[in-house]
């Protein structure tokens, strides 16, 4: 008895001071009170109260019915996977998964060495890559103009951070060179990328070079497109690198040096480990923004996923549930994100990384 | 190809419309011409965007950090729901409501003089010339200088309502002086056809571009303030409080400024990071610098000439906003010690 009355005094004591504190707090607290179980309401009532969820009431989709999700039932694979042949979408899905669970492998500790990350990293891309084009071992070809949706999004992300990654150690080893030539000419390298729109530098790549540089250059538009986001994706990389190098003592270095080792083995060894030890929540963050920047590649003619979700909705038969589609392609998103990001939070507080 | 190469095409005129601008252009216009309203549309919707999302970062941040459990939960909720989006997928949504909304006839109105619909936003507007609004924002400038300076040097306590005052006179004078006179003094807009005419009408691109880039960009300077907001030494906060400053004057006075000063770079490469963000207004149409300038590489070939000029463009842009940011950087910095 005696313990549920402290329970009870305890809880007011809490409301008293997390919510009621002063005329303020509690003039927020019932205002915001109303208007978020408002807000829940309406969102509920509208998505799965209200909604239309087979497509044989598709009818019913008028003004004044809820979410109208059978939109998502017709169109759900032309947003998933594009283009990409029917009969083959299985391959599509496969491809997601394999990188999906490369992702989720590096995450873990046991992963955390420069070979096993690479070797992973390798291998996944590569069975991507063999699954969605296909051409050998009896899966029929399908050339990259027909990829699509979300499995789109994966390679260009998957692919920025493969070439990205390498190119940003180079970058940052540049950047602290002994030789001023070269470390300058990085840092004029890395701050022209930074300093111009993501889109700006895409849209040279896939438009522009075709006109300025010979045929036998040229590629296809969308590895084109790749490497260039690789490019701007290792400026602001580098830079995160750049100070995790600087996390490390100096003496470290020397000290190795002295013993003998040779650069390379400083390198890889010592000094790469740490660095990356030591910026991982900047490296996820980083992750994550460029996971998010891949949806900018709509505006220069791909058709990811956000294109797909436009394209879903481009016809008049469903042009009015755009907000069901929207709200659809949200949600992958930050399925995505929002795991990559609780990741980099959760290594930051519980595995001590990133305070050097 | 018949292409010469060299900037003397910026004197030819374009052949296209452009369908937002602040200045006066037309299809007959010149590519130099273009050019400057595209680069006016970005600095204008960025500097937009920033004024907003700090606000609204601020609101966020202040939520963030109260010891209201509520609050706490309003902002966390806005901040993982809209950071975690792409922009330009809350920028297509925007676009798509505002494109939604009912029509010219039955737009929403607003005591007859606001009204909302698909073609956009019409607001009744006063009859000023660019000239006028010109002298209008020097005069605030110079009063604000003057009223700082004298409250400064001479420790004479003024209201601030004596500015404000003179500057009111100033505008209604303009407005009487200034105007044609067969011209009403505030235009309201009126349905004519299928298209509102007079008053201020705001196009959806705009503000669906303007909304996207505020509601995203609030979320990321909202977790910047509240950074800067916990850096605050607590013994500082409690100090504040015992000598009995209220909560909204220990934040107001005490918090927020020294908060400012930890938390400015970040803010800074934030700044240039959402003036970056406007370029995906080309993709609901709206003509920022980058869309102009990708209009005119297909319009006249130019490639690496308007290529030139779009970096120089953002790179002045980007560099200016760097600029500033250390220069306030420079004023707020603890003194004495380097």
């Amino acid at each position: 008895m005696e313990a549920t009355f402290k329970e009870r005094f305890s809880l007011l004591q809490w409301m008293q001071r997390r919510l009621f504190a002063s005329w303020f707090d509690s003039a927020a607290t019932i205002v915001l009170g109303f208007l978020m179980v408002w807000v829940v309401w309406q969102s509920l009532d509208w998505a799965v109260f209200r909604a239309i969820w087979s497509l044989e009431d598709r009818d019913l989709c008028t003004v004044d019915a809820g979410a109208c999700w059978a939109v998502i039932e017709d169109r759900g694979r032309l947003i998933l996977f594009g283009l990409y042949p029917y009969e083959e979408q299985w391959r599509s899905t496969l491809a997601c998964l394999i990188i999906v669970l490369t992702i989720v492998l590096s995450c873990l500790p046991v992963f955390w060495s420069a070979r096993r990350l690479i070797l992973l990293w390798v291998i996944g891309f590569g069975l991507f890559v063999i699954l969605m084009r296909g051409g050998i071992a009896g899966l029929s070809l399908v050339t990259s103009e027909k990829w699509g949706g979300l499995s789109l999004t994966i390679f260009i992300f998957s692919g920025v951070f493969l070439i990205g990654m390498p190119l940003a150690v180079l970058l940052a080893l540049g950047r602290r060179s002994s030789l001023p030539v070269i470390a300058k000419v990085t840092g004029l390298f890395i701050d022209f990328f930074r300093s111009l729109p993501l889109l700006a530098i895409l849209f040279s790549a896939a438009v522009v070079i075709p006109l300025v540089v010979p045929e036998w250059l040229h590629g296809n538009k969308l590895m084109r497109v790749v490497f260039a986001f690789s490019l701007f994706f290792a400026a602001y990389q580098a830079e995160i690198i750049r100070a995790g190098f600087q996390s490390t003592s100096q003496g470290q270095e020397e000290a190795a040096i002295a013993l003998g080792m040779p650069y390379w083995s400083v390198l890889l060894d010592i000094l790469l480990p740490q660095a990356f030890r030591n910026t991982l929540p900047s490296t996820i963050n980083q992750a994550v923004i460029t996971f998010k920047e891949t949806s900018i590649v709509t505006v220069i003619g791909f058709f990811e996923i956000m294109a797909s979700g436009n394209a879903a909705i481009g016809t008049g038969e469903w042009g009015q549930q755009f907000v069901e589609v929207y709200v659809f392609v949200a949600l992958v998103y930050f399925v995505f994100v929002f795991s990559l990001s609780r990741y980099g939070a959760w290594l930051e507080t519980h595995m001590r990384v990133g305070h050097g | 190809m018949g292409i010469a190469s060299g900037f003397g095409f910026l004197e030819r005129t374009t052949g296209w419309p452009v369908s937002f601008s602040l200045v006066e252009v037309s299809p007959r216009s010149t590519y130099a011409r273009v050019l400057y309203v595209g680069l006016l549309n970005t600095i204008f919707v960025g500097l937009m965007t920033l004024v907003f999302a700090t606000l609204l970062g601020l609101v966020l941040a202040l939520f963030r950090v109260s010891n209201n459990v509520l609050m706490n939960l309003v902002g966390t909720t806005y901040v993982e729901i809209f950071r975690n989006v792409p922009v330009i997928l809350q920028v297509f949504f925007w676009y798509a409501i505002l494109t939604h909304l009912p029509g010219v006839k039955d737009a929403y109105e607003l005591g007859g003089v606001i009204f909302l619909s698909s073609r956009g936003l019409a607001l009744p507007s006063f009859a000023y010339s660019g000239m006028d609004i010109l002298i209008l924002i020097s005069t605030a400038l110079i009063l604000a200088l003057l009223y700082r300076f004298l409250s400064k040097n001479f420790g004479r306590h003024i209201s601030a309502l004596v500015p404000v005052v003179i500057f009111l006179l100033v505008a209604i004078c303009l407005l009487y002086l200034g105007k044609p006179p067969d011209e009403a003094l505030i235009s309201i807009p009126e349905l004519r056809g299928l298209r509102f005419k007079g008053g201020l009408s705001i196009k959806p691109e705009f503000t669906a571009l303007l909304i996207g880039l505020v509601l995203f960009g609030a979320a990321y300077i909202g977790e910047i303030i509240r950074g800067g907001l916990l850096s605050v030494d607590k013994g500082k906060l409690e100090a504040a409080s015992a000598l009995g400053l209220s909560n909204l004057q220990v934040n107001r006075f005490v918090r927020i400024p020294l908060a400012f000063r930890a938390m400015l770079p970040s803010l800074a490469n934030q700044y240039v990071w959402l003036m970056k963000g406007t370029t995906v207004g080309i993709a609901i149409g709206f003509p920022d610098y980058f869309a102009v300038i990708s209009t005119s590489i297909n319009q006249s070939g130019q490639t690496l000439e308007l290529l030139g000029l779009l970096m120089v463009g953002f790179l002045l842009v980007n560099y200016s906003i760097g600029l500033l940011m250390n220069l306030i950087n420079d004023r707020i910095k603890l003194k004495g010690r380097n």
